[in-house]
């Protein structure tokens, strides 16, 4: 069965929202968006916490969504890193952005490799260039692209080389 | 002195010495030449011109080429077997060499006739197995070693077919001696093997071996497996296995590998010259290649055009094809040439026995 | 048929009970069958593999570091650098996302001109990748063939943009150069020449024995195992499904045009091949078509002195000769990129290698490397 958009919306606001627990104190923006293809680039956009994020990828992997890649953000100022987890299906037009955020000295994200093998090597790059931990992953040394003796990290934003 | 210079044995030995130092110069001329034969003809096929440089049509290039062979130094890498890694080279170009002082070129141009020539070639040549695979074997790379182990697996897959054909014909020559074999192909193109064990115009009656275009090709296809030429260069596979068994080997020595290579195909192009194109006979009968020295010159001649033209059609397929896997090779081999040169055997045992019944 | 270990060995009972040794064995990275730096660590039994873990980063340049310290016009010919048989594809992603976040109007007469270099640059990226692979293969002459054709290309591309592999000739807005009657025309002669010599390839390489008892049968990556691994381009689509990104998420204005989609169901190596050889049709088919269309007009749209995008993050995909390429970029508002996030084709299509060839042989796993179609910088940035 193909998944369409108002479905998945209705799944994902489903699986985030029992973990949402009391109001923030701030209003946060909505976590699962819809949004313009044209202006953005992706249909749906979705904020999950960081040990949502393999449930997602289990229900995205459930509608036959592929893995496209895994992007790191380093937000300095906000103190925070931030992974986006792309994701494409070959026969649907849907592209689904899932993101979350982690505080930036212990930043840990769950591995979604046991879903989507492919995320292996996504997951050692993000790593490499952020310092950013996958719990369970079952290779993340010797870096992935970086030279094998480099212990640094070179997109944080406080990077010197 | 004079009477003991001028002697038989003195005579035999000094005609063997002269011939065997022609043989080398030819065989060194020959790899150096049809090196640049390949690359000309690489170059023709892929629409470029070859060698220009070095040369009016890059006829020096091969000069060159050795010139800078020899100045290289021969690295002996640690650890590998100094005799053997050594020995490898010279065990390949050896054999070649007194192969080819058997092979008749002219009615009065050869080595040494031995009666059983046929059997002295393909047994020295087996010996080319034995030197490539002590070569990467003694190498101490992963490379050559897998190489030495193909090149042994496909050999010997090769060989069977080969000397099935070899017998066949020999079978219809009814003899070993080279010279023997081109002298009963005598008088015209249709009296060659190639023809004549179709149908026999002198004795007008059904050849030996009805099958004899097949037999041919058999023995071309095995020629080029036993020289480890593309489609069947599974031993040094260049994209495989960077050079295969001659990876380790640099300046002379490999040039040594690349001399017996050519060697080897030199070798076989002018078997398959003598069993099957008549050798240094002429197409036309009239053509008097074995009167004077004239006559063996132009059937030295002869036998130069059919086996040059045989050697270019070894090229050409080189830079045809690609290569097959190993498996595809051997299946080739053992499934389908070993069971096909094994009915032209019997068919031709078949009809020459049932020819001599039926003369009786 | 693939011969693995188990085919091979049917019936050998005992051969399997032997104690088996294996030994690694290092393919590259310098390597004439390596494709560029890639290193494959193999650990072999005999000629069978049981593992092939790739190694890469040996051409590790950071080209995403490179993103956010420079402007965005100053990115631009490093976009041709990534991979350089699709220079003109990966330009227009990066010229697409930025046009696509700061809203910048492309010119009509500007979009046909990029939509038909593409595609000249599809043929001739196949040209390279099925050359090379034949040449793997042990098939010395095809490429040369392949570069002939390929130069007529290179010409054009010469003419335009005055550079013959690195082009950066997009720019924000449009191209910088516009097309004149030579180049249309050289274009215009092209497509049946190239048609001539699909048909030689056909006949003197596709339908060779050798050839397919090569490719047939081997290194089979079905559309599962794209799936989870995330390969797409011809590997997606000899796997039998008929994903592309021009039709997927249509940009420039490749909804206009009528071309098919090859694709073929076996998943072996044979259909990568199929795939990429209709792949060239059916570019001349829409070459064809651009060239009937194409208006008159500017080639460059109005574009702001300094280029400051509105914060948040926008995507842009394309079809490059790989497969999809996508770009990332996380804005803050200021003149560089925050964080630019490149989305390579060949990563996700190696990362299957090492699941899909144990048990192989290594010339079948050779082969079915050659099939990916890899340009190493293109793994490593």
């Amino acid at each position: 069965m193909k998944p369409s958009l108002e479905q998945l919306t209705q799944e994902f606001t489903q699986l985030i929202g029992p973990a949402a627990g009391p109001a923030p104190a701030a209003p946060a923006p909505s976590a699962v968006q819809v949004v313009d293809f044209a202006a953005r680039g992706v249909n749906l956009d979705v904020t999950v916490a960081p040990d949502q994020v393999v449930a997602a990828a289990q229900l995205l992997d459930r509608h036959g969504f592929s893995l496209d890649t895994i992007t790191g953000v380093d937000w300095l100022a906000q103190g925070q890193m931030e992974v986006v987890y792309d994701y494409m299906h070959f026969t649907v037009n849907l592209r689904i952005a899932v993101r979350t955020r982690v505080p930036r000295d212990q930043a840990a994200v769950p591995t979604i490799s046991t879903v989507f093998p492919g995320a292996n090597w996504h997951e050692r790059e993000t790593h490499d260039f952020f310092g950013i931990f996958f719990t369970g992953h079952p290779k993340m040394s010797p870096p992935f692209l970086l030279p094998e003796d480099a212990d640094f990290h070179p997109l944080k934003k406080d990077y010197k080389p | 002195m004079i009477d003991f210079l001028m002697s038989e044995p003195v005579l035999v030995v000094l005609r063997l010495v002269i011939y065997l130092v022609a043989i080398m110069a030819f065989v060194g001329l020959n790899a150096a030449y049809l090196v640049l034969a390949e690359r000309k003809g690489a170059g023709w096929f892929q629409r470029r011109p070859g060698p220009v440089e070095v040369g009016p049509w890059g006829l020096l290039q091969p000069i060159a080429d050795g010139l800078k062979l020899i100045a290289k130094q021969t690295i002996v890498p640690p650890g590998t077997d100094g005799l053997l890694f050594r020995m490898a080279p010279a065990l390949v170009l050896a054999p070649a060499l007194m192969c080819l002082v058997t092979i008749p070129y002219g009615d009065t141009i050869f080595g040494r006739n031995i009666n059983v020539g046929l059997l002295m070639v393909f047994s020295f040549g087996s010996i080319n197995v034995f030197a490539i695979m002590l070569g990467g074997w003694a190498s101490r790379n992963k490379f050559a070693v897998i190489s030495a182990a193909r090149i042994v697996s496909q050999n010997v897959a090769y060989e069977i077919p080969m000397l099935l054909v070899v017998i066949t014909m020999m079978m219809v020559t009814g003899t070993l001696d080279l010279q023997q074999i081109v002298g009963q192909q005598a008088g015209g193109f249709w009296q060659w093997n190639i023809f004549r064990s179709i149908w026999d115009i002198k004795a007008g009656a059904l050849g030996g071996n009805p099958l004899v275009w097949v037999t041919f090709l058999i023995f071309f296809i095995c020629m080029l497996a036993e020289t480890n030429r593309a489609p069947f260069d599974m031993a040094e596979a260049e994209s495989e296995l960077v050079a295969g068994a001659f990876t380790e080997y640099a300046g002379f020595s490999w040039g040594l590998f690349f001399m017996g290579e050519y060697a080897n195909i030199v070798v076989g192009c002018s078997m398959a010259t003598v069993l099957f194109l008549g050798g240094w006979q002429s197409p036309i009968g009239a053509v008097p290649v074995s009167w004077g020295v004239l006559g063996s010159l132009l059937g030295v001649g002869m036998f130069f055009a059919k086996m040059y033209a045989l050697i270019f059609i070894v090229i050409w397929i080189r830079w045809t094809f690609p290569r097959t896997q190993f498996y595809g090779l051997l299946n080739l081999s053992w499934k389908i040439l070993i069971p096909t040169s094994l009915f032209t055997l019997l068919l031709t045992g078949a009809l020459i026995t049932l020819r001599a019944i039926y003369e009786h | 048929m693939t011969a693995t270990k188990e085919v091979i060995y049917a019936g050998g009972g005992s051969l399997s009970a032997l104690p088996q040794e294996t030994f690694i064995l290092n393919v590259g990275p310098q390597h004439p069958a390596a494709h560029g730096v890639l290193r494959i660590l193999m650990e072999m039994d005999g000629e069978w593999i049981t593992s092939a873990e790739p190694i890469v980063g040996y051409i590790h340049r950071m080209h995403e570091k490179m993103g956010e310290n420079r402007t965005y016009a100053k990115f631009l010919p490093n976009t041709s650098r990534i991979d350089y048989l699709a220079a003109m594809h990966y330009t227009h992603a990066f010229v697409g996302v930025v046009e696509r976040a700061a809203k910048i109007e492309v010119p009509l007469r500007a979009e046909y001109i990029r939509v038909i270099v593409a595609e000249l640059q599809r043929i001739s990226s196949h040209l390279v990748g099925w050359g090379a692979w034949i040449m793997d293969l042990g098939g010395l002459t095809p490429i040369l063939y392949a570069f002939d054709d390929r130069e007529k290309i290179l010409d054009l591309f010469e003419h335009i943009c005055g550079a013959r592999l690195t082009y950066c000739y997009h720019r924000f807005g449009g191209v910088c150069n516009d097309v004149d009657d030579f180049f249309l025309q050289g274009t215009r002669d092209f497509v049946p020449y190239m048609r001539k010599r699909l048909k030689m390839y056909r006949d003197l390489v596709t339908d060779n024995i050798i050839v397919r008892k090569r490719l047939e049968g081997i290194g089979i990556m079905d559309a599962e195992m794209c799936r989870r691994y995330g390969a797409t381009g011809p590997v997606l689509r000899g796997a039998g499904v008929p994903y592309d990104v021009r039709r997927a998420e249509p940009y420039s204005i490749y909804a206009q045009f009528d071309f098919e989609i090859p694709h073929y169901p076996q998943g072996d190596s044979m259909a990568r091949y199929l795939v990429r050889m209709d792949e060239m049709e059916q570019s001349l088919r829409i070459i064809e078509q651009a060239l009937d269309q194409i208006p008159a007009g500017p080639v460059m749209g109005k574009v702001p002195r300094v280029l400051r995008l509105p914060a948040g993050d926008y995507c842009y995909a394309v079809e490059a000769g790989r497969g999809r390429f996508m770009i990332r970029l996380v804005s803050d508002g200021k003149d560089t990129a925050y964080r630019l996030k490149l989305r390579t084709p060949c990563l996700s299509n190696l990362s299957p290698f090492a699941e899909a060839c144990r048990g192989m042989i290594l010339p079948d796993a050779l082969a079915m490397l050659g099939s990916l179609d890899l340009v190493i910088p293109d793994i490593d940035r």
